[in-house]
């Protein structure tokens, strides 16, 4: 089954992204695929490639880049929102450039992209499934 | 491209969060892809559709107006549950007069917003093929 | 249906609204803080009849992690995270009560 996932509170504060990573893994394994994890609202600091925690703790960014979720085209399918990523100082080298910025924080395991991708991975997916607070 | 029965499910109160905001965001861009689209106020979320907010005085945006917007765009379908404006003492008087045109009858307007029990909610999710929770 | 609940029913009205419009057929899964609501002899009895039913789920690692494996109502089924993903395959769409 195709299944995707929407994450709408950042890393650490809410056990909403763990949840959702511990729920992709499942689903993987038993065979389904991840067609899309989107994070939106603080969601989007899941992607900040900045992130260091305690060397005893998880790294919750580095467990999704880990999940290496791709299509076919090889293009990551860890999207964050542009708008909510913006908002919140989140920008990948495009973005940086675009508002004259001096660095970029996103991840290279995910992308950003727009509110679209949220609505097409319900209609593509068979399942979505929301985690957040 | 399939046609899904999409339902935007709205319980928190806006601006203590950006939710309600963020949550209407989605909304406008989901107009663009011709879904059926439904949005459920419950609980708290109730107020986001409530008249006469104005947050001058915390300093942000009032972007209620934009829900007046939403029939523009083909969204029609607003559900407010009756229960949780009862307990919030207030009435569908009490919300902002949202109006969607028909184009079938020389664009009168007609009211987006239904005050729904929760029998009927259940009914309306029930439906749903996906349910986007704020 | 499949609804997720994640918050304490001492917390938050969630479980209360997701109870408010689940219908017949659909099963609740709590998980993160919303296992709370799982455990037995609490003042707060709300899941009593749809638990009866066989229509109650917790997420068995939140229950753990939150020390209250041995409090949890009988008939509350606990599941892991495969057990969360079949759920999700079963009961159609699902709804989060956040």
């Amino acid at each position: 089954m195709k299944i995707s996932i929407q994450i709408n509170e950042g890393p650490y504060q809410h056990q909403a992204s763990d949840t959702a990573y511990q729920f992709a893994k499942a689903a993987i394994a038993k065979g389904h695929e991840i067609f899309r994890v989107f994070f939106y609202h603080d969601g989007v600091d899941n992607a900040s490639r900045f992130t260091i925690p305690p060397q005893d703790d998880r790294n919750v960014v580095n467990q999704w880049a880990e999940l290496d979720i791709k299509n076919a085209d090889g293009e990551p399918e860890l999207v964050v929102c542009v708008a909510a990523a913006l908002r919140r100082g989140m920008l990948d080298e495009g973005e940086a450039s675009k508002n004259g910025i001096d660095g970029n924080n996103i991840h290279p395991a995910f992308r950003i992209s727009g509110l679209g991708q949220l609505i097409e991975a319900g209609i593509q997916s068979d399942r979505l499934v929301v985690f957040g607070d | 491209m399939a046609t899904k029965k999409f339902m935007y499910l709205n319980r928190k109160a806006p601006y203590g969060t950006v939710y309600a905001l963020e949550s209407l965001e989605v909304v406008l861009i989901a107009a663009a892809f011709e879904q059926d689209v439904s949005l459920a106020f419950i609980d708290d979320g109730v107020y986001q559709i409530v008249e006469g907010q104005n947050p001058e005085g915390i300093g942000m945006k009032n972007f209620s107006k934009t829900y007046h917007a939403l029939g523009d765009y083909d969204i029609k379908q607003l559900f407010v549950s009756a229960e949780s404006l009862e307990e919030r003492g207030l009435s569908i008087d009490d919300l902002m007069p949202l109006v969607w045109e028909d184009e079938d009858e020389d664009w009168a307007e007609k009211p987006s917003i239904q005050v729904v029990s929760n029998a009927e909610l259940t009914k309306l999710m029930s439906d749903q093929d996906v349910c986007l929770s704020f | 249906m499949l609804h997720t609940v994640n918050k304490s029913s001492f917390e938050r009205n969630s479980l209360q609204s997701c109870l408010n419009t689940i219908d017949d057929s659909s099963v609740i899964l709590l998980i993160e803080d919303g296992v709370i609501s799982a455990a037995k002899n609490t003042k707060s009895p709300m899941l009593a009849d749809l638990a009866a039913q066989g229509r109650v789920f917790a997420l068995q690692g939140d229950v753990e992690a939150r020390g209250i494996s041995s409090k949890v109502a009988d008939n509350i089924k606990l599941v892991d995270y495969a057990g969360f993903v079949d759920l999700v395959v079963e009961h159609g769409t699902a709804v989060s009560w956040l």
